[in-house]
């Protein structure tokens, strides 16, 4: 809601700058957005008046003029406008006048002739964005007064962020009552005078939809001239709320609209047929808006029809054929009220918002549709003429919002708000907002006024007390509580702390949206079944990640797209899977590294990182769980992935996550330029440890033995240590691999295992004997099922 | 006699003067001072000499043999120092060149703030829950007084999966999945992802948010303007003026909005405040009694808070950035500032 200032005052003035009326109205909950100059500086305009016109002698476009500007002698005049004309009264820039944009006038020769000023446009004083000429001022513009002056012009526009509950605060009226009432004043709108109608003529108008429109309340007034120009005053005040001149109905439903919050609609008496119909549209039944738009109705639509058809789109837009033109000269004015809920979203179906939509939607005052259509009717009358009828109302009280009081007690107003408000400063607020009050027991009945559709509960009551007293002039205090500890199940690693390890190991943390391109994602996961939007921002952010990687890789090639050659992120997050009808939403954790295994540094070899490296850091991941052992790396193949270079993970034997190279063809449909390895695991399987368990430290010396066992080439690592482990006992504590040989001196189709053996016992010190015996049983073992020999 | 002896001090006194490292000086000890040595040659000589002149003669041989001793002796400590500090020199590094070793990253600046979040509140005893961000109409609308067609809806530029299934507009969900599992007191903050179909200067389609709220037998509007105060004061480590001015939504009566006092000009006036001196920061009040009937509640004996908080808006502030859109865009550059 966008409104004047000056306008606003002429209904309450309170002693305030503006910048503190602006502060009152924020700090009552009607938040100023914008405050504006109703026009820009320039000085030394006066109304003109143009006596003389004859044609420049040297130019056919120009002509001159002798223009009265209440002092001394007519001035002379060029003037290249063609609308110039014997009489008018215009805005004249004398000699020494500053217009918008420190634009000076001096006397000056335009081919040849003298002038002595300017006639100027709307767009010239910058009231406008586009003139098609000079600005007519009202014929009784006082000759010589300050243009500034006489329209007012040191005003401001007052722009308001208004929320979606006040929507009587859509109007002059409706702020002039906060002002009033968060200034202890009264309120005192213009006279307003009923018009008697002074011809018979009605339009008959019947309501076949009164739940959704009450009350219906309409008027003929025949021989208006629709070619009368608006007064300036009025179109100004539009203007300065935003809406532009477009005829004098027009204008004048506007201008109501705009000082009492009620939307009305003007139509062309003379293209209607039969009578006024106010009806659920038929399924399929067309109408061309005013905007030219043709649209079809659906049967939750509610329209005002005439007997050969819809006419307009019930409180949101007339339709074109009906709509009031030049030509016009017998008009029926509407004025109704529709039931919120109704008009509610049918607007938005169609793509429409209109100021009239706009307030209905939000809720219009029930008992100010005849106050309005008089008030039209009297604004109208005074530029237009014409002749009134009587009018008529179809109204269906049963179907008006009931005004039901609702009760405040005092001690809940002091529960809700923590601090006691005294009984007699709640009562006068509530009255000061036209609120009907009566005292009960524990407090008061109030009955909220018709234009507040916001009052239902107690609450909304509490509300209106704190907001009027002031949300700043409440108090505010620590809260109390009793101490009460929380568990924290230590087992269980915070999310903070799996961050952290990944930190420290050289990642960054990346946040990628969870919609994500479907070709990357088809790429990626072609398997999974992505969620699509119903209504996607953009193509390219259209389906939910089935996996993190879809968000990732385009974020690394963005890095490396940006000369960034060593690129090591992270993300924690939901992916979205469909599985039949269910949706689930799992939180997972994933990464992507790229470039060198270390940062560039002068003392050690630039290597690229490998498998090994992001093997390293994912298992880190589940040290701090304590669940490391519990975790086999299982070579397997997936689609995005180097099938020599991938590994499912599983954690007691389930699968929880992925670990791999790229695969080349996936790196180059992406566009990818440099080596990725990627993996990503399921949150929970990260996140839930276990305990940390004491085991008895020997006091007996450990042996170490190293042997080094030939196996097949693709023998898996980890098949050779189970094997090895399940054939020692118990007193090996610890095996480790410290070399992976291939080439000279081993079968081509071999490799050697070198194995790091540490027996220690409990109980006693170890024999040279006995360990002999372990390490021989195991080369036996390991010989018998997986065919190693001893390396030579 | 006697300059027999000088002359053999003077020989290994050249002679130490002469050996280069430890092995040659060692040479020149055997030679003089060794069981077969120069001097022991002379000893075994004093023999020869009468009863009468041997205590004297001995006696320089003996002076004669330590100074040699001692000569020997001091250039072995001077050749080990030497030694010592020819390693020292070799073993010398350039101290100012780099470290070796990997670098460490960093947390996403929203997450650094979501955890700042986090832990104020916990210090109060704030729990964390968390919520699906695919969501039924029914919890992200319904249940929090946003009904069908209800003009709120339009504001909220709602990602729709079908007619009943949205991604979350906001984390308020996730307080009524709370709500409806448990009973009172209630301390919770709920942070995570939000999403609206709005993409511009000021706009991502996805952000962040927490959503905090606290329900208990009497908990007032004071309790909400206090907590909040000490929230802002304390995330933003500054004694900022906070406002709070009425505002509307559908879950709070009373609704507020909280503007802090600009962090960028303190107030007098700025770009970044739009010259009004205030920053709008969050939105909160009283839970609905729709809300609680929702939820099961009772809000007759039930009254609680609850506020959202966007949480780039904040991270914003705290540290700068200019642009909402770097957020998401995972630039190095970007993400590596907030080491």
């Amino acid at each position: 809601m966008r409104f004047s200032e000056r306008w606003l005052r002429e209904w309450v003035d309170p002693r305030v700058s503006t910048r503190e009326l602006a502060d009152q109205l924020t700090m009552a909950g009607l938040e100023v957005d914008a405050i504006e100059p109703a026009a820009p500086a320039f000085d030394g305009v006066v109304v003109g008046h143009v006596l003389h016109v004859e044609p420049h002698p040297d130019a056919d476009k120009l002509r001159v003029c002798k223009v009265d500007v209440g002092e001394g002698e007519p001035l002379d005049i060029v003037c290249g406008a063609s609308n110039v004309h014997e009489g008018m009264r215009v805005p004249t820039a004398v000699v020494g006048a500053r217009l918008p944009g420190d634009f000076k006038i001096k006397k000056a020769k335009l081919r040849g002739v003298p002038s002595r000023g300017m006639l100027c446009s709307a767009k010239e004083l910058g009231l406008a964005e586009a003139s098609d000429g000079l600005m007519e001022l009202q014929a009784d513009a006082p000759i010589g007064t300050s243009i500034r002056d006489y329209l007012e012009l040191d005003d401001v526009s007052i722009e308001l962020g208004l929320t979606p509950n006040r929507a009587d605060c859509l109007s002059i009226v409706g702020i002039a009552r906060e002002v009033g009432a968060l200034n202890r004043m009264d309120v005192n709108g213009p006279h307003m005078e009923s018009v008697s109608p002074v011809i018979e003529d009605t339009f008959p108008v019947e309501v076949d939809a009164p739940v959704d429109c009450a009350r219906y309340v309409g008027r003929v007034i025949r021989g208006i001239d629709a070619t009368a120009e608006t007064p300036v005053w009025m179109r100004e005040r539009l203007r300065r709320s935003g809406i532009r001149s477009l005829g004098p109905v027009v204008d004048v439903t506007n201008y109501v609209l705009l000082e009492l919050g009620q939307p009305m609609h003007g139509f062309d008496l003379n293209r209607l047929r039969s009578g006024i119909w106010v009806r659920k549209a038929e399924e399929g039944e067309t109408l061309v808006l005013l905007t030219g738009e043709k649209i079809t109705l659906s049967s939750e639509d509610l329209v005002i029809a005439d007997g050969s058809g819809p006419l307009a789109l019930a409180g949101i837009m007339g339709g074109e054929a009906s709509g009031v033109s030049e030509q016009t000269r017998d008009i029926f004015l509407e004025s109704a009220f529709f039931e919120p809920t109704r008009i509610a979203g049918r607007a938005r179906g169609y793509g429409l918002h209109t100021d009239s939509s706009h307030r209905f939607e939000r809720g219009v005052d029930a008992q100010l549709q005849q106050c309005a259509i008089e008030r039209a009717t009297e604004l109208l009358l005074g530029i237009t003429g014409g002749r009134p009828g009587p009018v008529i109302e179809v109204v269906s009280e049963e179907y008006l919002p009931a005004r039901t009081p609702v009760a405040i007690r005092h001690q809940r107003i002091t529960r809700v708000l923590g601090s006691e408000i005294p009984a007699g400063q709640v009562q006068d607020v509530l009255e000061r907002l036209d609120m009907g009050v009566t005292s009960i027991d524990a407090g008061w009945m109030v009955t909220p006024p018709s234009f507040r559709f916001d009052i239902r509960i107690e609450e909304d009551l509490i509300e209106e007390v704190a907001r009027v007293v002031g949300y700043n002039n409440l108090p505010g205090c620590a809260p109390t509580a009793p101490l009460v500890m929380r568990t924290e199940p230590e087992a269980e690693v915070p999310l903070t702390r799996l961050r952290r390890l990944l930190v420290d190991r050289g990642y960054q943390e990346a946040i990628t949206y969870s919609f994500v391109e479907p070709r990357v994602q088809e790429v990626l996961d072609p398997e999974a079944d992505a969620i699509p939007l119903a209504n996607p921002i953009s193509a390219d952010l259209s389906v939910m990640r089935t996996t993190l990687w879809s968000g990732l890789i385009p974020a690394l090639i963005r890095n490396l797209n940006r000369q960034q050659g060593r690129v090591r992120l992270f993300e924690t997050g939901l992916r979205f899977l469909r599985s039949g009808e269910e949706t689930r939403q799992e939180p997972m954790l994933a990464g992507v590294v790229a470039g060198s295994a270390l940062p560039e540094q002068w003392g050690s070899p630039n290597r690229p990182v490998d498998f090994f490296d992001v093997k390293g850091d994912v298992e880190e991941l589940f040290h701090l769980s304590g669940r490391a052992e519990n975790v086999t790396f299982e070579a397997a193949e997936h689609p995005a992935l180097h099938p020599g270079q991938s590994a499912l993970i599983r954690l007691d034997g389930e699968a929880i996550g992925w670990i791999g190279a790229l695969h080349p063809s996936v790196e180059a449909s992406l566009d990818l330029s440099a080596r990725a390895f990627i993996f990503e695991v399921r949150l929970d399987a990260v996140t839930h440890g276990r305990l940390p368990q004491f085991h008895e430290l020997s006091r007996f010396p450990a042996i170490r033995r190293d042997i080094a066992v030939v196996v097949e080439r693709d023998m898996p690592a980890a098949k050779v240590a189970e094997c090895a482990r399940a054939a020692a006992p118990e007193i090996l504590r610890e095996l480790k691999f410290f070399d992976v040989y291939e080439g000279e001196h081993i079968d081509s189709s071999r490799k050697s295992l070198a194995l790091r053996l540490t027996l220690q016992s409990q109980s006693r010190t170890l024999t040279d004997e006995e360990v002999d015996a372990v390490i021989d049983g195991v080369v036996t073992t390991l010989g018998n099922q997986l065919g190693a020999s001893l390396r030579e | 006699m006697q300059t027999d002896l000088d002359k053999l001090v003077t020989e290994a006194g050249s002679a130490i003067e002469a050996a280069e490292d430890l092995a040659a000086i060692d040479e020149v000890r055997v030679r003089f001072l060794g069981k077969k040595g120069l001097f022991t040659e002379r000893m075994k000589q004093l023999g020869k000499l009468s009863p009468e002149e041997r205590p004297a003669a001995g006696q320089a041989i003996n002076k004669a043999k330590q100074s040699v001793q001692q000569s020997i002796q001091a250039r072995k400590e001077a050749m080990q120092v030497a030694e010592v500090q020819t390693r020292l020199a070799a073993e010398a590094v350039d101290v100012t060149l780099p470290g070796r070793g990997q670098s460490t990253g960093g947390v996403h600046p929203v997450t650094r703030t979501l955890e700042r979040i986090e832990h104020l509140f916990g210090q109060l005893g704030f729990e964390v829950a968390e919520g699906p961000e695919i969501e039924d109409d029914y919890h992200n609308f319904e249940a929090l007084n946003i009904p069908e067609s209800h003009p709120a809806r339009a504001m909220h530029d709602t990602f729709y999966f079908d007619e009943h299934t949205v991604l979350r507009t906001h984390t308020s969900p996730v307080q009524i999945r709370v709500m409806e599992g448990r009973e009172p007191p209630f301390r919770v903050i709920a942070p995570g992802r939000a999403y609206r179909c709005d993409s511009d200067l000021t706009h991502t389609p996805m952000f962040h948010q927490v959503e905090g709220f606290m329900v208990d037998e009497c908990t007032t509007f004071a309790d909400l303007k206090g907590i909040l105060d000490e929230f802002l004061r304390n995330f933003f480590e500054q004694e900022l003026a906070v406002r709070f001015r009425p505002s509307y939504f559908p879950f709070t009566e009373p609704s507020a909005e909280v503007d802090v006092q600009c962090v960028e000009c303190g107030g007098s006036g700025c770009r970044l405040c739009s010259h009004t001196g205030w920053i709008e920061i969050l939105g909160c009040g009283m839970i609905h009694p729709e809300v609680f009937r929702h939820a099961g509640l009772d809000s007759e004996r039930y009254t609680g808070f609850a506020f959202g908080v966007g949480v780039e808006r904040l991270t914003l502030l705290r540290y700068g950035v200019n642009d909402l859109r770097l957020f998401f865009e995972n630039d190095l550059r970007f993400l590596e500032q907030f080491r």
